[in-house]
Formats: structure tokens, sequence, C-alpha cells
């Protein structure tokens, strides 16, 4: 993780899923629904590389589904930055 | 803009609007289609397929839905940032807003029309408003025995000035009588099952059904025999089959009720599932294209339509109840939110969210009839809502 970049259209799909997909449970401004919020606050401390693999893989207990079949391994590590940064 | 250089035109036309704006007109026909990123509604009609106007500045409208005054003339707005916003249809302007809490998910109008109550996330609890003013009437926190709040979810009124609403994580059902407003009495059920993640109550407000997410089953409440408590339903109907991944909950808001049977959106499996609600037992299942959000029944509970969850949500599908076949697959666009019908279904509108459209079917042909714009649609809601137990 680090220095992936998708390209411009990707990243904008990307951004659309985040907003709008990852948005139905965390909220459209990720400050949380039925999921936690995924604001940079809420997750700063958190280690990356498992906010990544929570992403592709689920959380098990919870609602949160693997989001594998729809992404890389380095695209789920770019919206871990992305999260991390806060949206543009 | 060239007529602004002609003064006594441009005066005419400020008088025509004028008389235009001033037109009496009722309130059945109309209805609001949230657009969820801009926080605006569009507030429409059904009859011409038109947009009457605009409204910004609602904030945060992810989630968005409406309740409608007894008058069908005022909507009262629920944000997912905690706003309350009443709106009037008719002049086409905030009339209040008032932010209510920092993460709320829905509301309910009272049966008498004078109180809304609001469901939240954070800090969780019910706040109740006088509907006419938005003043706090009663604040319910949601807190379970050891004092830990929870999430409120599937808030809906029910007959006797009662509203009924559930805990995500305690796994509670309550009641809250407020026929006395400044002292709601509320009933609480407990250890209903594992985190109910919407409801719903039947159209006669007799039971109140929640889906668990948690586990695979229904708690149903009948408030005519409250004293027997909460059951649970369709108990393990999944057992021992994988679930599939639910990218989207499923909304219980529309839970078709066509009579004798209920047909209800599996929960990580892509099927209708069909409830005899004399046995509250399955009766059938439904394929379907992908995991259920809405399973919506035409007003005359002919038809059942169905949107789908990521990343199947392009696809809107036609049970027809009698023979429990599909009879249609529409294609309407990336991101199918919402469907409402007109009041008495012979069309139906269809929010696509990447589309930036509502577009509107013929419910008998399934030819399209006609769309408009909107700035990605999600809910859309109409005025006859109002006269709805639930709605």
């Amino acid at each position: 993780m680090g220095t992936y970049e998708p390209a411009l259209a990707r990243r904008a799909e990307l951004l659309n899923l985040i907003r709008q997909d990852c948005g139905s449970c965390h909220g459209m401004k990720l400050t949380g629904g039925l999921g936690l919020p995924l604001t940079p606050d809420m997750l700063r401390g958190k280690s990356p590389e498992a906010l990544q693999q929570t992403i592709l893989y689920g959380r098990g207990g919870t609602p949160m589904p693997p989001w594998a079949p729809f992404m890389t391994e380095a695209e789920a590590g770019w919206i871990v930055e992305t999260l991390l940064k806060g949206l543009p | 803009m060239r007529k602004l250089s002609v003064t006594p035109l441009f005066l005419l036309l400020i008088i025509l609007q004028g008389c235009a704006s001033s037109t009496l007109r009722g309130t059945g026909d109309l209805g609001v289609v949230i657009e969820r990123a801009a926080g605006s509604i569009q507030v429409v009609e059904t009859t011409g397929h038109t947009r009457l106007g605009q409204i910004t500045g609602l904030g945060d409208l992810s989630h968005a839905s409406v309740n409608y005054s007894r008058d069908e003339r005022y909507a009262y707005i629920f944000g997912r940032d905690g706003g309350l916003t009443k709106v009037d249809l008719l002049e086409m302007r905030i009339v209040k807003r008032v932010m209510q809490s920092g993460n709320s998910i829905g509301g309910a109008i009272s049966q008498d029309g004078k109180l809304i109550a609001v469901a939240n996330y954070t800090p969780g609890g019910v706040k109740v408003f006088d509907a006419a003013t938005l003043e706090l009437v009663a604040d319910i926190p949601s807190l379970d025995d050891n004092g830990k709040p929870s999430k409120v979810i599937g808030l809906v009124d029910a007959p006797g000035n009662r509203f009924v609403w559930s805990l995500f994580e305690a796994g509670e059902i309550w009641v809250g009588d407020l026929r006395d407003p400044a002292k709601p009495a509320v009933t609480k059920f407990k250890q209903v099952g594992k985190e109910p993640y919407d409801a719903m109550i039947t159209a006669d407000g007799r039971y109140y059904l929640a889906g668990l997410f948690g586990e695979d089953g229904l708690a149903l409440l009948d408030l005519w025999n409250m004293e027997a408590g909460v059951k649970r339903v369709l108990n393990g109907y999944g057992k021992g089959e994988q679930k599939l991944p639910v990218y989207k909950m499923p909304h219980l808001e529309g839970w078709a009720a066509t009579g004798n049977e209920l047909l209800v959106p599996a929960v990580g499996r892509h099927e209708v599932l069909v409830i005899d609600q004399n046995t509250w037992k399955e009766v059938g299942r439904i394929p379907v294209h992908g995991q259920p959000v809405f399973v919506i029944a035409r007003p005359d509970n002919r038809q059942v339509w169905v949107n789908f969850a990521f990343p199947n949500n392009d696809t809107v599908q036609v049970i027809d109840v009698q023979s429990r076949a599909i009879v249609k697959t529409l294609k309407p666009g990336k991101a199918v939110l919402h469907m409402e019908f007109t009041p008495r279904g012979e069309q139906i509108w269809v929010s696509v969210r990447d589309e930036d459209r509502v577009d509107i079917f013929d419910s008998e042909t399934f030819i399209k009839v006609g769309e408009l714009g909107a700035d990605k649609p999600s809910g859309i809601f109409f005025t006859p809502r109002a006269h709805r137990i639930g709605l």
C-alpha cells in the first residue's frame, strides 16, 4: 500500500462506490449509519492493513460484506488511504 | 433575458406569475423526490408528470424519508444528519427546520396527525415533536437494562396514537403510547431476536414485524394481543444454507401484504419469501435477480415490484402475486434505489440514482411513459401516504 493510484476513470468509480455503496450503511458522508463512521478521526490509529482486509473480505459476525469481487487488493489499499485522508 | 429590457412585458410576466401561484389546487397527486447528494427535494405531480419546483438546503438526505400531514399539504423530511424539515408543498418553501439529533434514520406521524416521531441512531432514542410547530414534546432514550444506548430502527405509527420501534443492539421492541404526549407510556418487549434492522406494520395497524439481521427469522408483535408478547416467526428459514453477502440492507417499510400473504425480502438470499398471514409460516420462496431491497405491492395487490442491492441494482423485477411468477424484468439503469406507485397503481415511478433520472412506467404494459431529470434521486414519496397507517 502507499504508492498505487488508480487511473482517472476508475478513481471516479471507486469514489462513487465509497460515497454511494459504502454509504448505504456508513452514511453518504461516512458519518455512520447502521455501520460505523469511516471518518479520518474514527479510523486514526487503526492498522491500514487490517482495514484493507476488512474491505476485501468483510468482517465476520457483522453485516460488513466482502468487496473483493469488485476491486483489487491495491484498490482496497487506495480506498483505505483515501478514507484516512478524508474524501476529496 | 431579452424580455428584461421590455419593462411593461416584464411587469406583465410578474403579474401573470403571481396569478399562477395563487391558483387553487389540491395536493392528492403531489409527491416529493429526494435528491440525496444535493440535499434538495423536488416537488412533483403525478397527473402530468411534471416537476413543480425544487427546495434546497435540507442537509444530508442520504437515506431520507418523508411523512405527510393529514391535509397532504406539508411534508416532513427526515435527513440522515438529524435534520427534520417541514415543507409546504403549495407555497414550495421550508416552514421550519430543526436539527434534532446527530444521526437519524426516519420517522412517523401519529394517528391524529399532531405528533411527529423521529428514530435516531446517534445518540439513539425517539424524539417526538409537535407537528405544527416542531417543538419537542417528548424525548425517549433507547437505553437497555445496562444503560447502554441502541440505534432505533423500524419506527412506525400505530392506532391509538402509538408509535412502535425496535432497538438494534439491544434486540427489543418498544411500544410508546402518546395519547398524553407529556407522559409517554412505553411498553418494552425484550430479547425479541438478534439485531432487528428494520420493521413494518401491516396496513391495518395490527401486526408489527421486525426483520432480524443477526439470525434467520422475524419478530412479530400482535398489537391487538400485546399481553401475548413477541413471537418468533420463520425461525431459521435458511438453516444449513450458506448466506450470501448483503451489500445493502433490505427495507421493510414496503413489505407487501397482499391479502392473506406477506411478501418479504430474504436476507442473504436472492429470494422473496411468501408468508401465510394466518399461520405465519413460510409457504413459498420466489427466486429473484439479487438481494431484494424493496418489495412493494401495487395498490390492488396483484403485482409486487422488487429492486435489488449492489451489484444487481440496475434491475427491477415484477412478480405476479397469483402465480408467484416473475412476469417482467426491467433494466432502468445503474442504481435503482426506490419505487413508488401512483395512488391507484396504474403507474410506478422509479428512481435511478446514477442516471440522474426518475423513470415512470405503466404498471400493466411495463412501457416507459415518462421521465424526469433529478440529481442523484433516491426516495420517492407521494402524498396518499398521509392516509395510510405505517407510512
